[in-house]
């Protein structure tokens, strides 16, 4: 049961529900009583969130993939390329884009959501592949809109000896959820998996990931931050599975959110699932408020109030931000942050 | 002439807890004030209502800083105003540089006062004339502010700080508490260099050995929320010679 299903057969039916555990905090089918229309060809005159970072275009306008088949990083080389999901009508979308990285080449992939018009419901799946030695780095820039029901699925294989890093950074949408699997086979493959969530209004959030160590001597670095108010949600799943026979793994997970008013929401699960020997695993999570002593602290050195939480709320944040390698996408990633929370010169 | 700062029968409440109980004080400018007196006495609880700390609510009594009251305005209106507090225990604050702190609050408080912003050359150059005379190493000002430092760095950051502000009213809370020796001289010799006519420091402390570097004009004795006895530097002296105890009675 999954969006992209109940788009192609128009079925609400075969929508998630919160029946389902992996979709209690992210409910679709008690959300969507029926689906909108099919989309029509679109053209798209606006630059996305990445612009001017000299990467190949690659435009899904309204779930077309038009003018090319699939993104590809031949051997040896290094790329970047822009990948743009863009609604340009409040219609049904449903589309895949497959994504390879051939052995030893490196890519920096940039991908935007963007809601020309408000209102759609978006299905999008990305194959990944990354093969022996090869890099990539995936930067994730959600940008819905505020009636948005957007889910995003990426099913990412790395060969042994591939380094895939991937933030995520969302403002959210009426419903969202950026779901990543990864199968990790160990053997000198690296994961960094990250995300920033910042939701106001009524918006929500779910970031879920998934990643199966199933080689020996796997690293997985992972950490999300979130930051909600007013009557936001934000939801956050990570699983880490070490199976059987995957000695050796070193995984790391935090989720960290502050949560700015009384009604907004964060509903956090981490797992680790471990079934191999001489493991080194760890997780933290923790939900709270901004520290009271420390905005005291800066006051007292002279900052207004909201300077001293905006500058500590951007700090927390921050620290996601810096483990983007791309110099170019940090910046934007930078000045995303800022101006989701009004920090912005 | 009202003196630079003049504290007037101040009482405070801390949650449900009177702390403060009707304490008078005054600084005149251009001079230094030690403040004794026993753990729990309500020496940092001053120090927290002088500055407007939520959480802490003044019932009685008024504060003034040069015929200004203190007491209506907002925490960081107090700061423009050039109050300084050097914490008993400084706050850390993850992911933010501490120079990137200290120059926020800088340009805030000359927003504040209708000032210009300082210009960043500027602003580098004062930072490491001032990192050098506090022996701070400069690659310590890049780092998140306090994050991980020892009680004596966070110490000499506090003093660090205040040279960068250049506040006209001091408030010093155990500045020598976790200072090695080498330390409390540099520190003495940071906040030796701020005296000046139109400046008034209040220096918390128990230990005579500050003001051995740190001379005051006055000391008082703070015990269960006033002051109880005043005199000049030779009553740290006494107090170091024979402790608290006919003070702790006087205000009981
Ligand atoms: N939030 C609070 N709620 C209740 N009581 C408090 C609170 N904060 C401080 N107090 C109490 O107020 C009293 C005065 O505390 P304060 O920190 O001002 O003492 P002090 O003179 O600075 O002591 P020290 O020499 O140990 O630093 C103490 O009894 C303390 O327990
Ligand atoms: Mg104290």
């Amino acid at each position: 049961m999954t969006l992209a299903t109940a788009i192609k057969t128009g079925d609400v039916s075969q929508l998630p529900s919160r029946r389902d555990e992996d979709w209690r905090w992210t409910d679709l089918r008690g959300l969507l009583r029926s689906l909108p229309r099919q989309p029509d060809h679109a053209d798209v005159s606006t630059d996305g969130p990445f612009a001017g970072l000299c990467g190949d275009l690659f435009l899904v306008p309204n779930g077309f993939v038009e003018g090319f088949t699939h993104i590809e990083s031949a051997a040896g080389e290094a790329s970047v390329a822009e990948l743009r999901f863009v609604a340009a009508d409040a219609a049904s979308i449903a589309t895949t884009v497959l994504v390879v990285v051939r052995a030893g080449a490196s890519l920096t992939l940039l991908e935007s959501y963007e809601a020309l018009a408000d209102g759609a419901v978006s299905a999008i799946t990305l194959d990944i592949e990354v093969a022996e030695g090869g890099r990539l780095e995936r930067i994730v820039l959600a940008a819905d809109g505020p009636e948005g029901v957007t889910v995003s699925t990426a099913t990412v294989r790395l060969a042994p000896g591939a380094d895939y890093a991937q933030t995520v950074l969302t403002s959210g949408a009426r419903r969202q959820r950026i779901e990543t699997h990864i199968a990790h086979p160990g053997q000198g493959a690296s994961v960094r998996l990250d995300g920033v969530y910042l939701l106001r209004d009524q918006r929500h959030a779910d970031l879920t990931t998934v990643v199966t160590h199933g080689g020996l001597d796997g690293e997985t670095s992972q950490l999300t931050k979130g930051v909600v108010r007013d009557q936001a949600r934000g939801v956050f799943q990570g699983r880490i599975v070490v199976e059987k026979g995957a000695d050796g793994t070193e995984a790391r997970m935090g989720h960290h959110a502050l949560i700015l008013s009384d009604k907004a929401e964060v509903d956090a699960k981490p797992e680790l699932l471990i079934f191999a020997d001489d493991v080194q695993c760890a997780h933290g999570n923790t939900i709270g408020a901004l520290d009271e002593a420390a905005i005291f602290y800066a006051r007292q050195r002279g900052m207004p109030e909201d300077v001293a939480r905006a500058m500590l709320t951007e700090a927390f944040v921050g620290e996601v931000v810096d483990r983007i390698d791309h110099a170019g996408a940090r910046d934007v990633a930078r000045a995303w942050v800022s101006a989701q929370l009004g920090t912005g010169e | 002439m009202t003196a630079m700062l003049s504290i007037t029968n101040l009482h405070a409440t801390v949650g449900e807890k009177q702390i403060l109980n009707g304490l008078t004080l005054d600084v005149p400018a251009g001079e230094v004030h030690a403040i004794m007196g026993p753990n729990g006495a309500g020496k940092s609880t001053l120090s927290y209502v002088l500055t407007g700390r939520p959480g802490y609510t003044v019932t009685e009594g008024a504060a003034t800083l040069n015929g200004d009251d203190l007491l209506v305005l907002e925490a960081n209106e107090r700061a423009a105003k050039g109050v300084f507090l050097s914490f008993q225990y400084p706050l850390e604050i993850p992911g933010v540089p501490a120079l990137t702190f200290i120059r926020t609050a800088l340009n805030a408080q000359r927003k504040a006062r209708g000032e210009d912003e300082i210009a960043a050359p500027a602003f580098l150059k004062k930072a490491r004339e001032t990192a050098a005379a506090l022996k701070i190493d400069f690659e310590m000002l890049k780092r998140a502010l306090n994050v991980g430092f020892s009680g004596g760095e966070k110490k000499r950051m506090e003093i660090f700080q205040m040279a960068m502000l250049e506040p006209r009213f001091l408030i010093l809370d155990e500045t020598d508490s976790g200072l090695d020796i080498d330390a409390l001289r540099i520190v003495s010799e940071g906040v030796n260099a701020m005296r000046s006519p139109d400046r008034g420091m209040l220096v918390i402390t128990h230990y005579q050995r500050l003001l051995d570097y740190i001379k005051p004009d006055r000391v008082h004795v703070l015990s269960a929320g006033k002051i109880v006895a005043s005199g000049g530097p030779e009553l740290a002296l006494q107090l170091e010679a024979e402790g608290y105890d006919k003070y702790v009675q006087v205000a009981a």
